[in-house]
């Protein structure tokens, strides 16, 4: 069997049988970070010239097809590009923030992949306060784009990074209180347990009118937290140049551009997680033949599935709806979002108190 | 199960903690990395106007950080407000179940106060962005 879990065992297994316990955790933490990396530039890879490839095919144009066959190299030449270009930093900048801002970005980008589980008994760390230090760490991030911002001393990046300190620290509560509608009908904060509570079916399906609301005031409120199109106010290219960074260049504004994208994928994957059962199978009741065919899939493979599903969802929004203004944005978050997800909290509670259907 | 970074599963003392230590050390080294050799490989040719901040090809006009608009700084207090009590929230969800109706009411009561002071703000206009 190839499964993830297989292979991880296998690796634990002999390097118990070469070193002492402590070294075999040590190597295997420093394994897990370069297969982190590795993630990470194979995520940046693809999604850049998905989000490419999506845009074109929504405008019903090309898209990149030049570099490599069907154009698959594209974001390969880019990368390459940034890495041999002059990283500047403005004279009037504070240098230490200036260049700090970039690393904190690119720290909470990895911190965040430890609680995901990308298939069946496979997670960095399953940590029993898993969802709750999702939403804690994800907060971080403001702190490098007000960093960033600040620091270029650049009436652009200043205006961006005010308008995303606003939006994202606003978001974040509703996406807050949707993520402990999951919690309350699970009755656990460890993302193995709120999977598991998924084996009879994903709570978008079992969960109702609570989890439907809850589910979609996600999905609005992580587009704003990653500042992704229609609440890219941040860097509103049209009256903003490019927000925050646009003082960064070279690989400076790579690891920003990079850490976006890896925060993309990693909202999607807490919402698959969530929602959709992360690597759990789709099964329909009782029709056997049915449910052994899905088992079939692996797991991992239903967990990307449904992660990217998502993250098509977030780019088709880009190409769909119109910028909001500042005050129509924070107007969305405090007079509708965060009411209705508050109450929709309570009906969850409620009928998890009355025991109604799970 | 088996996890990469398990160091026990429901330990909560500070130890446990370790492969987070790990995990920034690795990102900071990855960062680090990645600087140097854009320092190493790319071109160093600084002149005074390239280093002077982007402002649409006009002259800037003194220094960026000047007052901004209070909202910001108002919302950014409201969140700290609004967001203990979406915490609160966090042990509520997790017990629950054992303390059935009474518990509900009482968090009830406490949603009730939460919508006072959000009926505050937003009467008192702290949403109003057009004087």
């Amino acid at each position: 069997m190839w499964s993830f879990s297989h292979i991880a065992n296998e690796l634990h297994e002999w390097l118990s049988s070469i070193f002492n316990p402590t070294w075999t955790l040590v190597i295997e933490m420093v394994l897990a970070g370069v297969a982190v990396i590795g993630l990470f530039a194979a995520l940046g890879l693809v999604l850049v010239l998905m989000e490419r490839r999506v845009a074109a095919w929504i405008q019903i144009r090309l898209g990149p097809n030049r570099v490599g066959p069907q154009g698959l190299l594209q974001s390969l030449a880019d990368t390459l590009k940034l890495i041999v270009k002059e990283g500047l930093t403005p004279s009037g900048a504070d240098k230490l923030l200036f260049n700090v801002a970039p690393f904190i970005a690119m720290i909470v980008a990895m911190l965040l992949m430890a609680p995901i589980a990308f298939a069946k008994d496979f997670q960095l760390w399953d940590m029993n306060i898993g969802v709750l230090y999702v939403s804690a760490v994800s907060s971080i991030m403001v702190i490098s784009i007000l960093m960033a911002g600040w620091s270029s001393n650049n009436k652009y990046s200043l205006m961006g990074a005010m308008r995303s300190g606003a939006q994202i620290v606003s978001y974040e509560l509703s996406a807050g209180l949707s993520i402990l509608t999951i919690v309350v009908l699970t009755g656990s904060l460890q993302v193995s347990d709120i999977i598991h509570a998924q084996a009879t079916g994903w709570w978008i399906f079992k969960g109702h009118l609570p989890v439907w609301i809850a589910f979609v005031t996600f999905i609005i409120a992580v587009t704003a937290e990653t500042n992704r199109a229609p609440f890219d106010l941040a860097e509103a290219e049209s009256e903003l140049t490019a927000g925050f960074h646009t003082e960064y260049s070279g690989m400076k504004f790579a690891l920003f551009f990079l850490a976006e994208y890896i925060n993309v994928f990693i909202v999607c994957a807490i919402g698959a997680t969530l929602f959709l059962g992360g690597w759990m199978p789709f099964h329909i009741g009782n029709w056997t033949q049915f449910n052994h065919v899905m088992d079939y899939i692996p797991s991992s493979i239903w967990f990307f599935g449904k992660t990217f599903f998502l993250i098509f969802l977030i780019m088709w929004f880009r190409w769909t709806f119109p910028r909001l203004r500042i005050d129509q944005l924070l107007n969305l978050e405090w007079k509708y979002l965060l009411p209705i997800s508050m109450i929709n909290l309570l009906l969850a509670t409620a009928m998890a108190i009355l025991g109604w259907h799970f | 199960m088996f996890h990469l970074l398990q160091t026990g599963l429901n330990s909560t003392d500070a130890g446990s903690y370790l492969p987070v230590g790990i995990q920034i050390l690795i990102a900071i080294g990855l960062v680090a990395f990645l600087m140097f050799a854009t320092h190493m490989l790319g071109p160093k040719r600084k002149t005074t106007d390239k280093l002077q901040n982007f402002s649409s090809g006009i002259e800037s006009h003194g220094d960026a950080r000047q007052p901004m608009a209070i909202k910001y700084f108002l919302t950014a207090i409201l969140f700290v407000l609004f967001d203990v009590e979406v915490i609160f929230f966090y042990p509520y969800a997790v017990n629950f179940r054992e303390l059935g109706w009474n518990g509900f009411w009482a968090v009830l009561m406490f949603v009730g106060f939460f919508l006072c002071g959000f009926t505050y703000i937003i009467k008192k206009g702290a949403l109003k962005w057009e004087d």
